[in-house]
């Protein structure tokens, strides 16, 4: 139970570490990091409470977000040629705040659902939304492709930060699909950083921001 | 059987068109798979009329009366814009927009799109569901960027990432619901299915509920197209080509607001209150109300039907947050006909703009001239959309108008404001298009019209007489939804 | 109030002030060590002050009593606050009379009279790091009331020697919201200090200072006085530490000079480590530029209150 506690302070860190990374290679790191606390508190929940099919889940989420989609990002960065590339973020400070802000919207908001939760996972949904909610504030903070991506890929962790420790594990077949459906989503993305590139020499999202009302 | 064949057949399909989509009989193929799928969904829809609801698979799939008629409207739907593609994509590839490679996408990608359609309509578990959902998102999102223009990288990135992020807020919304449903049903796989969700839901825990359901009214909500949640709508649909707006306008944007009332079923009997239908209610208000002002400043005549989308799936929504026998029949039935005239003037329209070689709505005139067919198609489409009798839209449209007046008073001023605003804003725009003076080209390939008119044909149909049987079907699956 | 306790007292102030000057040498001697320099004997912070205590002082002609006043003051506020940090026990009479928010209080006293020092003369440079010290300590005092406040919330009192009775008898557990009020603590500390990657302690370029742009006009027994006040800042802070996060052989209450001796025997391993680590810390990192300090600090802000919040969460408390 302790364990778990501190992977989810842990998880929740490394998202306002996250919110705050300028480079994007250090970003992948972090997000593979991310992914490994993630793997972690799963098989913690899973010899805690005794759930063998946890381990799956874990085995999973190590597979994915640990190996197969940092390799893949990092590959991807290395094609593009953007191991140095940095973002300009300005005013981390008010991030900072408002990143604060939300993760106590997010304690309130879990308050009163958590307790209907398991005794060894009670507190943790409240990380899980706060870990949503900071990875929305990052993706809304980016304007280069990659990051934002990374965001999306982090929102995905908390959703399966929530599925895995709070409610202690989806059925196995939802698992699966929505790992797949990650898997293709992120190849997605990669086929269409470079057709962005292509058409715009760049992966900067001020590029696609023409269409607009007029 | 016939599940097997509904769903196998365009899986198949999508593999088969992955191989050979760029031959030249390719669009034949897919229009052959498609229609074994209408067939085998309207066996599928008989059985379930004359039999009854059906779970099968393991308890995997659950079809009743209210998603099997989604189900034969999606498989039709499918059908008829497969047809319709078949000239339309010769034309774009003749024309040089389309490589070989691009056109096997295309068809694979249709194929898988109306399987995750399909998929999501005849499951019973709420996380197959959103995968389901999830991957209708990316089967499309490489289908709105098949042109490769800057344009349409754009709305593609834009459509990936606001239905990519608004959708996971459906997840969390599920996983929410099944951290309610796993008190009661335990973990060994059956708190996620429907059924068991449904037949526990008055003992659900009310405040987990009432959370699941913000959130997964705001995930789908986003694929629904629901103000303020609708930016990435219009430009999918007027990037992509134009049987994708067919299918994103028609049958994705009806699945998604299914998703919704299957949620809203569950926290409805958990809640014991009426939030949920309020909920509903407030967001079609806004979005018919924002879409028909939007309505009035386009240019390009997809986004200008595309705004007309949003504006009747907040009609459909706030008729199924009212919800009670007559405005959940006459939401069915506006889904129905909505889906069969927006889809046919995406058929004319599509045409319309080969024609003219422009989507910008001051450079098409005169289509009656040039093409009397399209012309009469894009006059007639419009009309049926803007609810002139005697088409079916008409019919749920005052349907849904009266139920508001007698049910909730206080809106139906808002509805009728954004109805005539909507009115005024497309048949200002439609009529120079069809009447005003041509200079179009010809065609290459003779234009498929079939689909255009046989939808009008049957919206009308809907319109001056609905068949008795299909009467008590909608009411059958009215009372379902409660 | 008993023998032991003045005992205790007294050790604790006279421990402070005589061990702060040989920390500084020794984070020195490390970081000479660690970049391949001659290290400076481990003694020369003694042999500076001695040297400045013999000479006579130079003020500026511009120069108020309030200018001369100001060493005192500071020098002054640094001894009382080791008076009631627990550095050696925790029977300490004077802890009882101040809390830890008290103790905040004595810092930004000291900061306040540093930074009115400084611009009295009305020198560039003064003023220049008089207002970066400013923005620093207005950055860095919230992040320490925050740390303060998650010790305070885990033990259920703000006096300190109560908070390290509670936090000794609680035992040794991982707990989350320890963690980030200790990783917030460290950068709270590397900013006040004056250490990189905030200030560089051992810069010659004006422009870059803060600390050191301050005392650039103070001479003779001023400077030392300011100079030994700075090194028992590092040292209180130092104790402060590892009275909240490490607070091993802590002497308690009632025991007798052994228990001291064996506390002061703790304390200069820990503080041998520290500063050690503090020297390894500063020559692997690079100066911020002063625009980034406001990052770092709310940095250690932020961490101060996730670990509050996470307190709250896991006790099931109100959030």
């Amino acid at each position: 139970m302790q364990l778990v506690e501190l992977l989810a302070s842990l998880l929740l860190l490394l998202s306002f570490a996250m919110l705050a990374q300028r480079r994007i290679a250090s970003l992948v790191n972090l997000f593979a990091l991310q992914g490994a606390v993630l793997a972690a508190s799963t098989v913690a929940v899973a010899a805690s409470a005794g759930l063998h099919h946890l381990y799956y889940s874990a085995a999973l989420t190590l597979a994915l977000k640990v190996l197969l989609l940092p390799y893949f990002l990092r590959r991807l960065i290395a094609r593009l040629d953007l191991q140095w590339d940095t973002e300009t973020l300005a005013r981390i400070p008010m991030q900072m705040l408002a990143g604060l802000g939300l993760v106590i919207f997010a304690f309130g908001l879990a308050q009163p659902i958590s307790r209907f939760g398991h005794e060894i996972t009670r507190e943790t949904l409240g990380i899980a939304i706060a870990m949503v909610l900071l990875s929305l504030l990052m993706m809304i903070g980016r304007r280069k492709a990659v990051s934002q991506v990374v965001g999306f890929l982090a929102l995905e962790n908390g959703m399966v930060f929530a599925a895995t420790t709070a409610t202690q594990g989806m059925p196995m077949v939802v698992e699966f699909g929505i790992a797949l459906d990650v898997l293709v989503g992120a190849v997605i993305l990669g086929v269409f950083f470079f057709q962005i590139r292509e058409q715009f020499d760049s992966l900067e999202l001020r590029h696609l921001e023409t269409l607009k009302e007029d | 059987m016939e599940l097997i064949a509904l769903l196998g057949l365009p899986l198949l399909g999508g593999a088969a068109l992955a191989l050979w989509g760029a031959s030249p009989r390719a669009a034949e193929l897919n229009a052959l798979f498609s229609l074994a799928t209408f067939v085998a969904g309207g066996a599928l829809t008989a059985r379930v009329i004359l039999g009854g609801p059906l779970v099968i698979g393991n308890e995997q799939f659950f079809i009743d009366a209210f998603n099997v008629f989604l189900v034969a409207l999606t498989s039709l739907v499918g059908l008829t814009t497969a047809l319709f593609s078949r000239p339309y994509m010769r034309i774009e590839t003749d024309r040089g927009h389309l490589s070989p490679g691009r056109l096997r996408l295309y068809h694979s990608m249709y194929q898988l799109f109306m399987f995750t359609m399909l998929l999501a309509l005849t499951t019973n578990n709420m996380g197959i569901l959103w995968v389901a959902l999830e991957a209708a998102t990316l089967t499309t999102v490489l289908l709105v960027s098949l042109y490769r223009t800057a344009a349409s990288l754009e709305a593609a990135w834009k459509y990936f990432i606001l239905c990519g992020v608004g959708i996971a807020q459906a997840l969390f919304g599920t996983i929410l619901l099944y951290f309610a449903a796993e008190r009661l049903l335990g973990a060994s796989g059956g708190a996620l299915l429907w059924t068991h969700l449904d037949a526990v839901k008055g003992q659900l825990e009310p405040t987990v509920l009432a959370i699941a359901f913000v959130f997964l009214l705001v995930g789908y909500g986003t694929k629904v197209g629901l103000v303020p949640l609708h930016n990435w709508l219009p430009d999918a649909h007027a990037e992509g080509p134009t049987p994708v707006s067919a299918v994103l306008s028609g049958l994705l944007l009806n699945v998604a607001l299914y998703a919704v009332v299957r949620c809203k079923i569950l926290v409805v009997g958990a809640l014991h209150s009426d939030l949920p239908g309020r909920m509903l209610m407030g967001f079609g208000l806004l979005s018919v109300l924002v879409a028909a002002f939007f309505l009035w400043r386009q240019r390009d005549v997809k986004r200008l039907f595309a705004y007309s989308s949003i504006e009747h799936m907040g009609i459909i929504t706030f008729a199924f947050g009212m919800g009670g026998p007559v405005a959940n029949f006459a939401a069915l039935l506006h889904m129905t006909v909505h889906s069969l005239t927006k889809s046919a003037i995406f058929f004319a329209v599509g045409h319309a703009t080969q024609k003219a070689g422009t989507q910008n709505m001051e450079d098409i005139r005169g289509l009656l001239l040039r093409s009397p067919t399209i012309g009469w198609g894009l006059m007639l489409g419009s009309l049926a959309i803007l609810g002139m009798p005697p088409f079916g839209v008409f019919a749920s449209e005052f349907l849904i108008l009266t139920t508001a007046m007698r049910e909730q008073p206080w809106a139906t001023p808002i509805l009728l404001l954004a109805l005539g605003v909507a009115f005024g804003a497309i048949f200002r725009r439609v009529q120079p298009m069809v009447f005003g003076e041509p200079h179009a080209r010809r065609l290459p390939h003779s234009p498929a019209l079939l689909p255009v008119f046989a939808h009008l044909l049957l919206v009308l149909m809907l319109g001056l007489y609905i068949p008795g049987q299909l009467a008590a079907w909608y009411r059958l699956a009215a009372g379902l939804i409660g | 109030m008993t023998l032991s306790a003045l005992l205790t007292q007294a050790a604790a102030v006279v421990t402070a002030a005589a061990l702060a000057p040989l920390l500084v040498g020794w984070v020195n001697q490390c970081r000479a060590w660690l970049q391949n320099r001659t290290a400076p004997p481990l003694l020369l912070p003694y042999r500076t002050l001695r040297k400045l205590l013999h000479k006579d002082a130079v003020l500026a002609e511009s120069a108020s009593p309030l200018f001369r006043a100001v060493p005192y003051v500071v020098f002054g506020c640094m001894l009382v606050a080791a008076g009631i940090i627990p550095s050696l026990g925790t029977d300490l009479p004077a802890g009882r009379a101040a809390d830890a928010i008290a103790l905040v209080g004595l810092f930004a006293t000291a900061r306040m009279f540093m930074a009115l020092g400084a611009m009295d003369v009305g020198t560039a440079f003064g003023s220049l790091g008089a207002r970066r010290e400013m923005l620093i300590g207005f950055l860095a005092e919230p992040a320490l009331l925050m740390v303060l406040f998650n010790v305070a919330l885990i033990s259920g009192s703000t006096a300190m020697p109560v908070i390290v009775d509670r936090l000794v008898a609680q035992g040794f557990a991982v707990n989350p919201s320890l963690a980030f009020a200790a990783l917030a603590f460290v950068m709270v500390l590397l900013a006040e200090n004056a250490r990189l990657p905030i200030d560089n302690p051992a810069t010659h370029l004006e422009l870059t200072m803060i600390h050191e742009a301050m005392v650039l006009e103070y001479s003779a027994r001023h400077l030392a006085l300011i100079e030994w006040a700075a090194a028992l800042k590092l040292f209180n802070y130092a104790c402060l530490g590892f009275a909240f996060f490490l607070p091993l052989g802590l002497a308690s209450e009632d025991t007798g000079p052994t228990a001291l001796l064996l506390g002061a025997t703790w304390l200069a391993a820990k503080l041998l480590l520290a500063g050690a680590g503090l020297a390894l810390f500063e020559t692997l990192s690079a100066k911020l530029r002063v625009f980034r300090a406001p990052e770092f600090l709310a940095m250690a802000f932020m961490l101060a209150v996730l670990g509050l919040l996470t307190r709250l969460l896991f006790s099931g408390g109100v959030a």
